[in-house]
């Protein structure tokens, strides 16, 4: 029996069109816009100003307080503005904008393509390695990497688990740097084992990538307290906490952390820039990203700058096909529609999904049967239908009760409903104003 | 490049399913016991069956359109599966005009007077079954005995059903059960009764139909059925002359009916799988209640309506298990 967690979950057609296609270096844009927050918390100041030339791997932005993280320059060039510009949010937020000239690198970065494994570093070290070069978790949720790895008092961490489960549809990313950059992705987990200073890691990998499970397998095979796990394919087995469960059985408890069970979970490629960080002094200036959909002619995956416009990267993958209806930055489940093709790859973007237009429509929302499937395929326990009803009539009090802010927006209900309710989009609506009410509370 | 792009949440894509899916599901999952009724009943059942699918269809349509003046929804094959549930729960040859009257108060009374599909809170084909049952007695427990195809309609020859034949003796149970069909008999419907109760092994080919489409889950059919083998088996390990065995109990009677297509309909069942077996326990012990110590020889009915009439307590107090309520740390 292969593991996979046990509540709920749903089986979204695969569609990984890209599984076989290798990682191409994608073109340098003429200009990128960098957002100056990518990642969960405090936006980064930024410390260049206007006609300042910058070299790959300029510190651009400096992180603000200890939840954040840096901002490096992902190109050579000059600053052309610092001013507001849509981002993935689909809102003009801060961002600094650089006009590229050449290709030329700061010279503390080893370009070469030369594998490095030293292990003297120490946690301290290795931590502040990750920290200046502003890793955030490239899974999506772009937690700054440093926090994760800087065990709070009074926890107890035993295990790390890497995250090579890519559950999102259509997504390849992580799957290719499994097979392509096995060794300095494995190099970079010993880093992190390292830098938390625990005994046991579990990578955990779907089942759909026999190729990665198999080549990660023989490697490490002979490397001790590193296991390989393949996991039964079912959605949303890369959530974190559903990950933790399938692997060791243990549940994170609501409102919690993994650390709260003794657990840190980092992703492969997020591995992999800890690899390069560390040991080759390489900021997270790119990152590898999924172009696909069933429309485009030539889906793909790419290295991408960070602050590449997402329309060159289509145009790359073989322009926009006419019948496009949507552009998500991200996978199908949780992905965000983007407004404009002008929003730049960030951090956490680890797909582009060109959706054609007949794909892109929500049929219409009929009576809700009580058919009782969006229980069933709730990962977290919730019931969406009485959220929805809940959040309709604003009862946000009876919402929080009902465990609202447990709801991590998977998708699994919405997906599944029969009668075409778009239960998420109300759930958010309630979680936000529930957040809201809890900070309220919280200030007086 | 200068397309226009749509904006939505995610998430973007969905399952292959819809209402209409779901309901026409059930209603391939009720053609082998129509099947099996048509063979068993002839012309009866497929009259009985046309009157209340059309009647309940035309009802639903006409309330919708002029009434509450809605786009009428008829296709989505809810009033399809509530006519051919009422069909099934009504003798063959029951009369047209009676008939036309159960499917009034079906969809009329127990459907769309509370809203339409989702709102109702008892199933609809049991609301029009149980108003028939107390409105025309003799009719609707006048039932023919399956001969094979037969031509002719409403004037078949009829006869009591074993649970009928149980509740009028005043004779020990183990004198009565020679009169009785044996288990196979039961098994393959060769007994009186409703035009689709009986044929046992045709409503458990419908179960796996229902399962395998993954329409239903198994927790209402097996905590009814299950609840009832154990609650008869008791009684009847107590005191073998006065009760009934288990086994006759579950093939019995709208038993199999009622715990595979009216228990389980998704409107009026609760919404975690810890309340379905908790529903479907009390329509098992509430079964056999009413036929071992009530007036009625048939059960099912009541104890559905009155397990339907709960389903909200279910839902407001019995919660599905949330992840991480049990805290499992490891260390």
């Amino acid at each position: 029996m292969l593991k996979t967690f046990s509540k709920g979950g749903v089986h979204p057609a695969e569609n990984k069109l890209t599984a076989n296609k290798p990682i191409e270096k994608a073109g340098l844009p003429k200009q990128v816009t960098i957002p100056i927050a990518q990642h969960i918390g405090a936006p980064s100041k930024p410390v260049v100003k206007k006609k300042d030339q910058v070299k790959v791997g300029d510190v651009i932005a400096k992180s603000e307080g200890f939840v954040s993280a840096n901002i490096h320059s992902s190109v050579s060039g000059t600053i052309a503005k610092i001013d507001n510009a849509l981002d993935p949010s689909g809102f003009r937020k801060p961002c600094v904008i650089i006009n590229v000239e050449g290709d030329e690198w700061n010279e503390n970065i080893d370009t070469t393509p030369d594998l490095i494994k030293d292990f003297s570093l120490s946690a301290q070290e290795i931590r502040d390695k990750v920290s200046e070069a502003g890793i955030v978790g490239l899974g999506g949720a772009t937690f700054p990497s440093h926090v994760k790895l800087s065990v709070p008092e009074g926890k107890k961490v035993d295990t790390l688990i890497i995250n090579g489960v890519e559950c999102e549809p259509y997504l390849t990313s992580d799957h290719r740097v499994m097979l392509e950059r096995t060794e300095e992705m494995l190099t970079g987990i010993q880093l992190l084992k390292n830098a938390l200073g625990v005994n046991r890691v579990l990578i955990g990998i779907e089942n759909n990538k026999p190729d990665a499970l198999e080549h990660i397998q023989n490697i490490v095979s002979d490397k001790e307290g590193i296991e390989v796990y393949p996991l039964k394919v079912k959605y949303p087995q890369g959530g974190e906490k559903q990950l933790i469960k399938a692997l060791i059985n243990r549940e994170v408890p609501s409102g919690g952390l993994p650390l709260d069970v003794g657990v840190v979970v980092h992703n492969v490629g997020t591995s992999l820039a800890v690899y390069e960080a560390v040991q080759k002094n390489k900021p997270l200036v790119e990152r590898v990203v999924t172009v696909t959909g069933k429309s485009l002619k030539k889906p793909s995956n790419f290295m991408v700058r960070i602050g590449t416009p997402v329309k060159d990267i289509i145009e790359a993958a073989g322009g926009l096909p006419e019948d496009t209806g949507k552009v998500v930055n991200g996978g199908p489940m949780m992905g965000k529609a983007l407004n404009s093709l002008d929003i730049p790859v960030v951090k956490g973007t680890s797909g582009i999904l060109v959706i054609p237009a007949k794909e892109a429509k929500r049929d219409k929302e009929q009576n809700c049967i009580r058919c009782a499937k969006c229980v069933s395929v709730c990962p977290m326990g919730l019931e969406p239908y009485l959220l929805k009803q809940l959040a309709q009539l604003e009862k946000f009090e009876a919402l929080e009760k009902n465990d609202v802010m447990d709801c991590m927006e998977c998708g699994s209900c919405a997906f599944d409903c029969p009668a075409n309710i778009p239960l998420l989009d109300y759930i958010r609506y309630g979680k936000v104003n529930v957040s809201q009410i809890i900070r309220n509370r919280k200030q007086k | 490049m200068n397309q226009t792009l749509k904006v939505s949440h995610s998430p973007h894509v969905f399952e292959d399913t819809s209402v209409k899916k779901l309901m026409y599901g059930v209603v391939i999952a009720l053609l082998p016991t129509l099947a099996w009724s048509v063979y068993a009943f002839g012309i009866g059942a497929i009259i009985v069956t046309a009157v209340s699918v059309v009647s309940c269809l035309a009802f639903e349509f006409i309330i919708q359109k002029y009434l509450l003046k809605q786009q009428p929804t008829i296709t989505d094959g809810s009033a399809l599966v509530t006519g051919l549930l009422l069909a099934f729960n009504v003798p063959s040859n029951l009369p047209i005009g009676i008939i036309i009257i159960g499917a009034l108060v079906s969809i009329g009374v127990g459907k769309m007077t509370f809203g339409g599909l989702g709102s109702n809170p008892f199933n609809p084909a049991l609301v029009g079954r149980v108003f028939l049952l107390i409105s025309f007695p003799v009719q609707m427990t006048s039932w023919p005995i399956p001969k094979g195809f037969e031509t002719k309609y409403a004037d078949a020859a009829t006869g009591a059903t074993p649970l009928g034949i149980l509740q009028e003796g005043d004779k020990p149970v183990t004198q009565l059960m020679d009169k009785m069909p044996g288990y196979s008999d039961l098994f393959i419907g060769q007994m009186g009764g409703s035009l689709g109760e009986m044929a046992a092994f045709a409503l458990i080919i419908g179960l796996v139909i229902m399962l395998y489409m993954r329409i239903i889950t198994w927790h209402i059919p097996v905590s009814v059925i299950g609840s009832v083998g154990i609650f008869a088996g008791i009684l009847w390990l107590a005191d073998p002359t006065q009760y009934a065995d288990p086994l006759f109990h579950i093939l019995s009677g709208g038993l199999l009916l009622g715990a595979i297509f009216m228990a389980t309909d998704y409107v009026t069942s609760p919404m975690s799988k810890k309340a379905m077996l908790f529903y479907g326990v009390g329509i098992g012990v509430l079964t056999v209640l009413i036929r071992v110590f009530g007036s009625y020889p048939e059960g099912v009915s009541f104890a559905i309506l009155i397990m339907n009439a709960a389903v909200p307590l279910f839902n407001q107090y019995i919660k599905p298990k949330r992840f991480g309520e049990e805290v499992n740390n490891g260390q």
